[in-house]
């Protein structure tokens, strides 16, 4: 074999590798890709029900309610726009009212929403960002806040 | 006194790093042997100086001195000592002055030890590798200086994010950042060749070592993370996709194919132009995911901090030295010469399509950590890119590489006998097969495809050994015959064969523990109990219990199998009032291979208690596999040919010009 032939062979399998390797990534982009969204998105955009979403939002004051089989009802607000949540499971350590939360699930049809998974925030100084984007675009969000009381030198 | 004592040490490192990047490079252009050998004093002292700056941050940790802003932000008086160490590098700052002390300290060995290298290449690599270093010092004294003082001395300290107070902690920055910033020395050879406009196989007999212990200290951090992921964030999962580890393993992707495309240069004098490539590209990635952790692009229990000035000025470090040095590439690699010719079907091609197949695994990661990233700065819409993404793409790529790992090393040099290697292989094709079999025996039909992993895991296994049972005569020779022969074959025969075993070790956990586990979510009141694959688990009762700095609930389980008594689970909570915040202690008991695992949840108002129980069968062989792995890596680095100072092989001029 010449080395033109060999360099053919070589950028022939490159090129069949690279050309498969698309081709699992735009397909698994089609399925398995999921949307953030605010309380207020969800509403406003109308998504189907069925879709898989991330809201995310702070848990409403006073809407936790627990029931049988580890199941915890709550709202996740953005301050303009409340969601219903409940999920089947056992939430995260720092889950608590008033806090950031962010919920993955599906829509139901009657506007609630079914979340497996629930994400907190990871200590009091942390909040996701996309909790803080959320509350940024309802106008809800003081510079400043997730920063904790201590003092930063400067 | 002592942090602006270590603070000075840091500026006048700066100093040291800024001569060495510049002098020795003078020294080399004019033949100035003075000049050169200057590099090897200035890189001594600077890990001097940066170490001494470390060891400063570290007894204010100990002595608990809140006047320094850092200490104050995380430590705390009743800590115990091994966390107000561990605290040092629990932090944005403090973990970044850890990074320049691995640099320097890795400059500091090629000086020392690298006394057989060409004195013009040797003064390019260092200067290099004080380029890296000068650029992080200025990032850390401009923008996240450790030793800021605070006008007024607070009483007690902030504490450490508790999630962060436990012992798989302590190792693991420190580990995977050996392994991040190991790869610089491959990338400042990199640069050194192309900047010298020539590169021989006494170059990659000098990059190899350095790569494979960054990448064995990579490897075995990336394993400690997912451990601790595994029993501090009480899901119970071992890889969570999440961009924080994409980010150490991507570099961990890349270092891998980097590691046999060194062999083949070594061996070869082929692959050149792709090896320089990956060793820029390797460490290109371990800046990327410094970028990606410290900057605050993405929020994890990692971004310390989310200062928007540190994330311009990393992605200014980052353009500068992977632009930079793809640049160089451009423009320099065309001048080296192509190396021996190979037919594709050899030891050569098994292992273009090794490097092939795993660097197109780590693009597919890159491009689902960045894609998301990408989105949101072009049109605002925020995604995240999960588990089911990587599984269905890096999956395949992988499992395609892994059918093909024990043909690699049957095959010969320049032309191989690829129906020869299958016959010898036909032992591993049959353990496969029986394996396959064998697990739809056992499984009665919860997964098609899992049994057909098992049994590919065993091929693997099998067919890392078949080369080491051939040559030393195993099951045909005389007990006494094998162990002669054994000794007598090369170190990196033996690394290869326990790191090509360690990854089919890794893979039949991960296959195992995600399939056939099982998981139970229930509330328990106290003297219930509640049944998992044969195991029955009575909950006591709580008690409380209180910790140096925080106070800790701890309930009590019984585990039985067919009534007899096997263990005692413990989990526990633990509130720290310092920063309001509980962390969960899973409690874990290993049974074979296999563990089960209990960790708690809220207290119900009836006074049931909710717990996540887990069984994972054979999940011990995940963390096992990376541990055989990094063994693998240990025999190849100790080959006599490889160990520093042993005496060349070749009586070849290492010098050989390729104009």
């Amino acid at each position: 074999m010449t080395r033109k032939q060999r360099r053919l062979v070589l950028i022939g399998t490159s090129l069949s590798v690279l050309a498969f390797a698309a081709a699992l990534v735009l397909s698994a982009m089609r399925d398995s890709i999921v949307f953030f969204t605010s309380p207020t998105d969800v509403v406003e955009k109308q998504n189907k029900p069925g879709a898989r979403l991330r809201i995310g939002g702070l848990v409403k004051p006073g809407s936790v309610a627990r029931g049988d089989n580890l199941l915890v009802r709550f709202a996740i607000t953005d301050g303009k726009t409340d969601i219903s949540v409940h999920y089947q499971g056992i939430v995260p350590d720092l889950f608590r009212e008033g806090q950031g939360v962010v919920a993955e699930g599906k829509l139901e049809s009657g506007g609630a929403f079914a979340a497996d998974t629930v994400l907190a925030k990871h200590d009091e100084r942390y909040m996701p960002r996309e909790v803080v984007d959320a509350l940024k675009q309802s106008g809800r969000w003081q510079e400043g806040e997730a920063k904790g009381s201590g003092s930063t030198p400067r | 006194m002592i942090a602006e004592l270590g603070h000075y040490a840091l500026v006048l490192a700066l100093g040291l790093g800024l001569i060495q990047a510049t002098a020795p490079i003078i020294g080399a252009r004019a033949y100035d042997p003075a000049l050169m050998r200057l590099a090897n004093s200035t890189a001594l002292m600077q890990f001097g100086f940066v170490a001494f700056s470390f060891a400063a941050l570290t007894v204010c940790y100990v002595n608990s001195d809140f006047s320094v802003a850092n200490v104050f932000e995380n430590s705390h008086s009743r800590m115990p000592l091994i966390y107000k160490i561990t605290s040092v590098w629990g932090n944005h700052e403090g973990s970044m002055l850890l990074w320049v002390l691995i640099l320097a300290l890795f400059g500091a060995l090629v000086a020392a030890f690298g006394n057989n290298l060409p004195a013009t290449l040797k003064a390019y690599v260092l200067a290099v590798q004080s380029w890296i270093a000068s650029a992080f010092y200025l990032f850390i004294l401009l923008t996240s200086n450790p030793f800021l003082r605070l006008d007024q001395v607070p009483a007690e300290g902030r504490d450490l994010n508790p999630i962060l107070q436990d012992p798989g902690l302590a190792i693991h920055p420190p580990l995977l950042y050996v392994g991040y910033v190991g790869f610089s020395i491959a990338f400042s050879f990199a640069i050194a060749a192309l900047i010298e406009g020539r590169i021989d196989a006494a170059w990659a007999r000098w990059v190899r070592p350095w790569t494979l212990a960054a990448w064995m200290f990579l490897t075995i951090g990336i394993a400690m993370g997912s451990y601790w992921a595994y029993y501090t964030l009480g899901w119970g999962g071992f890889w969570f996709w999440d961009p924080v580890e994409n980010a150490s393993f991507m570099p961990w992707l890349a270092g891998t194919a980097l590691l046999h495309s060194a062999v083949v240069m070594e061996k070869r004098n082929a692959l050149k132009i792709w090896t320089i490539l990956l060793a820029i590209l390797t460490f290109s990635l371990s800046l990327i995911g410094t970028f990606l952790v410290r900057s605050g692009v993405l929020t994890s229990v990692h971004a310390f901090a989310t200062d928007p000035t540190r994330g311009v000025f990393i992605l200014a470090i980052l353009i500068l030295f992977i632009g930079g040095g793809l640049t160089l590439f451009a423009w320099r690699a065309p001048m080296l010469k192509q190396g021996g010719i190979f037919a594709p079907l050899s030891r050569e091609g098994a292992l273009v399509f090794n490097n092939l197949f795993l660097t197109t695994a780590c693009l597919t990661v890159f491009v689902g950590t960045l894609y998301p990233l990408a989105l949101e700065a072009l049109t605002g819409d925020k995604i995240s890119v999960g588990a089911p993404f990587f599984n269905l793409t890096f999956g395949p790529l992988f499992v395609s590489l892994l059918f093909v790992v024990p043909f690699g090393p049957l095959l010969a040099w320049k032309r191989g006998d690829i129906l020869g290697v299958a016959q010898r292989l036909m032992a591993a094709f049959a353990i496969g097969i029986l394996a396959v079999a064998a697990t739809f025996a056992v499984e009665n039909g919860q997964s098609v495809l899992a049994p057909f992993g098992v049994g590919l895991a065993f091929y693997v296994m099998a067919g890392s050994l078949i080369d080491l049972v051939e040559r030393t005569g195993l099951f045909r020779l005389p007990l006494a015959t094998v162990r002669m022969r054994a000794a007598g074959l090369p170190r990196s025969t033996w690394g290869t064969a326990v790191a090509h075993f360690g990854v089919a070790v890794s893979m039949l956990g991960i296959i195992c523990a995600a399939t056939w586990g099982s998981e139970r979510i229930i509330a328990l009141k106290p003297t219930q109990a509640v049944a998992i694959s044969g195991y029955d688990i009575s909950f006591d009762g709580i008690s409380q219990k209180p910790g140096p700095n925080y106070e800790s609930l701890i309930a009590k389980f019984t585990v039985r199998r067919d009534g007899a008594i096997v263990g005692v689970l413990e989990p526990s909570k633990r509130t720290f009032s310092s920063r309001s915040m509980t962390t969960n202690e899973a409690a874990l008991m290993t049974i074979g291979a296999g563990q089960l695992y209990l960790s708690l949840g809220d207290p119900n108002d009836d006074g049931a208690l909710a717990i996540r129980l887990y069984y994972k069968p054979m999940v011990m062989l995940i963390w096992l596999g990376a541990v055989v792995m990094m063994l693998g890596g240990a025999l190849s680095l100790s080959d006599r040919r490889l160990r520093v100072g042993a005496p060349k092989p070749a009586a070849k001029p290492a010098m050989q010009a390729a104009e």
